[in-house]
């Protein structure tokens, strides 16, 4: 059924660090690994060893150059299913092949229903959603469904993948509707946001935004040079030297 | 978006279909269907073939339309759903229609009740097709107040111009009243101004979102500019979404698109209701083809110069 369920007390999502993520796309590999080897069928690629290889992925870490007050930054920004509240992705679906769970949240896609006509991702303003070329059905992150609700495994493997393998923890999985979850209490305390508010999506996941600089001892001029103060020590004796 | 050919047929040949079959149900409701069976058997195939073979054609965009029928399940929540519910339903009135049109004539109750479901059936399935994009908020060129009346007015124009050539080669066009003339001339004119509104509207727009909001950098970057891609070369998404060959023409397309109605299809019409004969029936032939072009140049731009808000992931400043 393609019609929204009530919404739930639970509502499973990921929190990501965009602080002390590093672009490394290590989630991004991490994903495409469990899910080319899960129960969904694999996420296809094409041409893959040839100039123009292309395929499925769930998760994707774009890299931006930001620019504030303080100067420049650079931003990785990892980007998957926000397994909104309002899904419209999952409304538009005509077979139910869409649709999003009443227990957790979590959205899924039923690929046996799936005609592949695309309609979901074209609603996603967030681009979650991709075709698999190969297969003729469209694939999404799952939160990895198959590992969090799979008893076989120990315990601290019970998360998504992308979580497990975060080298810098930037990633945390959790329930976004408890507000007393560590998630949610770290969204409170870093000023956690929810992306395209605008699009009254309701997304689940938050994005925790780059801590303020530590310091704005260093700013870097226009010119590239270091504008600091002139030194003192050794190099301040040189520069004064030189200066002469 | 990309503009895929099976959805640009689709959408204009269906259209087309529904506005002619649109217009049979309102005749035969007004009891202002000829007594002719040769009109009643090639309107009612030509309108049906237009609408099933859109709807053939859409099949072609899904990659599995074994299962298409799965896609009647759930109008509950689904336009696309409703849009094929609607169109079965319609199809099946229309064929109650032309079934007592032809064997018992226009005057008999059954026409007028067949012609009440045909009319609301294909009005709903228009509509139905125009919701399946106005109801996409990730696409600010759909999403609004024109989609629907632009989808209506065209296939009202499209499906009038068709239906006009039919009963103008079997000679009973100028039958007085001609009210299916004088009905196309006014979706025709309505179009070109819905179309022209719609362009405007979109033209004069407020994005409402941009990169920062996307990356939920809101009030905290002045400035944000994609770096580098997640990937190596272009994806499923950016071929889907980030179509942008076709704006480039774009204004000398809309021109195309105006002109064929503006100054072939309206024309044609007027000389045709003054001229009437076989030169009425030639004029009327060519109106309806290039009433049908219009539209699917104007399809096409539809698909072509709509952004979709993911492009803010990729360099899009603004949507």
């Amino acid at each position: 059924m393609t019609s929204l369920p009530e919404p739930g007390a639970k509502k499973l999502g990921l929190v990501i660090d965009l602080d002390t993520c590093v672009g490394c796309h290590a989630c991004a590999v991490a994903c495409k690994q469990w899910n080319d080897t899960g129960v969904i069928a694999p996420l296809s690629d094409k041409n893959p060893y040839g100039s123009e290889a292309s395929g499925t992925w769930l998760n994707r870490v774009h890299s931006f150059e930001a620019r504030d007050e303080q100067g420049g930054f650079a931003l990785h920004f990892p980007r998957s299913c926000l397994h909104c509240e309002n899904a419209p992705c999952v409304t538009v679906c005509p077979t139910g092949a869409s649709y999003k769970r009443a227990a957790d949240g979590i959205v899924l896609v039923d690929e046996d229903l799936c005609i592949g006509c695309g309609l979901c991702a074209w609603a996603c303003p967030y681009g979650a959603r991709e075709m698999d070329e190969t297969h003729g059905v469209m694939k999404k992150c799952t939160l990895c469904a198959d590992r969090i609700d799979n008893a076989h495994l120990p315990e601290e493997d019970r998360i998504p993948a992308c979580v497990r393998t975060c080298p810098t923890s930037a990633r945390h999985f959790g329930d976004l509707g408890d507000p007393n979850s560590e998630v949610s209490l770290l969204v409170a305390a870093r000023g956690g946001v929810a992306l395209m508010p605008e699009s009254g999506c309701a997304p689940t996941n938050r994005y925790l935004p780059p801590r303020e600089r530590r310091s704005a001892a260093a700013p870097v001029a226009e010119t590239g040079e270091a504008t600091a103060d002139a030194p003192g020590g050794f190099l301040g004796w040189l520069d004064r030297v030189l200066s002469a | 978006m990309f503009p895929a050919r099976s959805i640009i047929l689709f959408t204009t040949l269906s259209g087309a279909g529904f506005g002619a079959l649109a217009w049979l149900g309102l005749l035969g409701l007004a009891g202002g269907l000829p007594d002719d069976t040769a009109t009643a058997l090639l309107a009612g195939l030509l309108s049906m073939a237009l609408a099933v073979g859109g709807l053939v054609a859409s099949a072609f965009h899904l990659r599995h339309p074994e299962r298409a029928w799965r896609a009647f399940s759930q109008w509950r929540s689904s336009w696309l759903s409703r849009e094929g519910v609607f169109s079965v339903a319609t199809l099946g009135a229309a064929f109650a229609l032309f079934l007592a049109w032809a064997v018992c004539g226009p005057a008999n109750w059954v026409v007028g009740l067949a012609g009440i479901a045909t009319l609301l059936g294909a009005l709903a399935t228009v509509v139905s097709t125009a919701m399946i994009y106005c109801s996409l908020w990730a696409v600010p060129q759909w999403h609004n107040g024109w989609t629907v009346p632009v989808f209506l007015a065209l296939s009202a124009a499209s499906g009038g111009l068709v239906l006009c050539a039919v009963f103008a080669w079997t000679g009973v066009l100028d039958l007085s009243p001609a009210w299916l003339a004088i009905g196309t001339l006014v979706a025709v004119a309505a179009a070109l101004v819905a179309k022209a509104c719609a362009w405007n509207a979109a033209a004069q727009v407020a994005p409402a979102s941009d990169t920062p909001s996307a990356l939920g950098l809101s009030g905290r970057a002045a400035s944000v500019h994609p770096l580098e891609a997640p990937h190596t070369s272009e994806t499923w998404l950016q071929h889907e979404m980030a179509y942008r060959i076709a704006r480039k023409h774009s204004a000398k397309l809309r021109r195309i698109a105006a002109l064929l109605g503006l100054a072939v299809a309206l024309p044609a019409l007027l000389v045709a209701l003054w001229l009437g004969g076989i030169g009425a029936a030639l004029l009327l032939t060519l109106a309806a083809l290039a009433g049908l072009a219009a539209v699917l140049v104007e399809r096409w731009l539809f698909f072509a110069e709509a952004r979709h808000k993911v492009t803010l992931y990729y360099g899009a400043e603004q949507v």
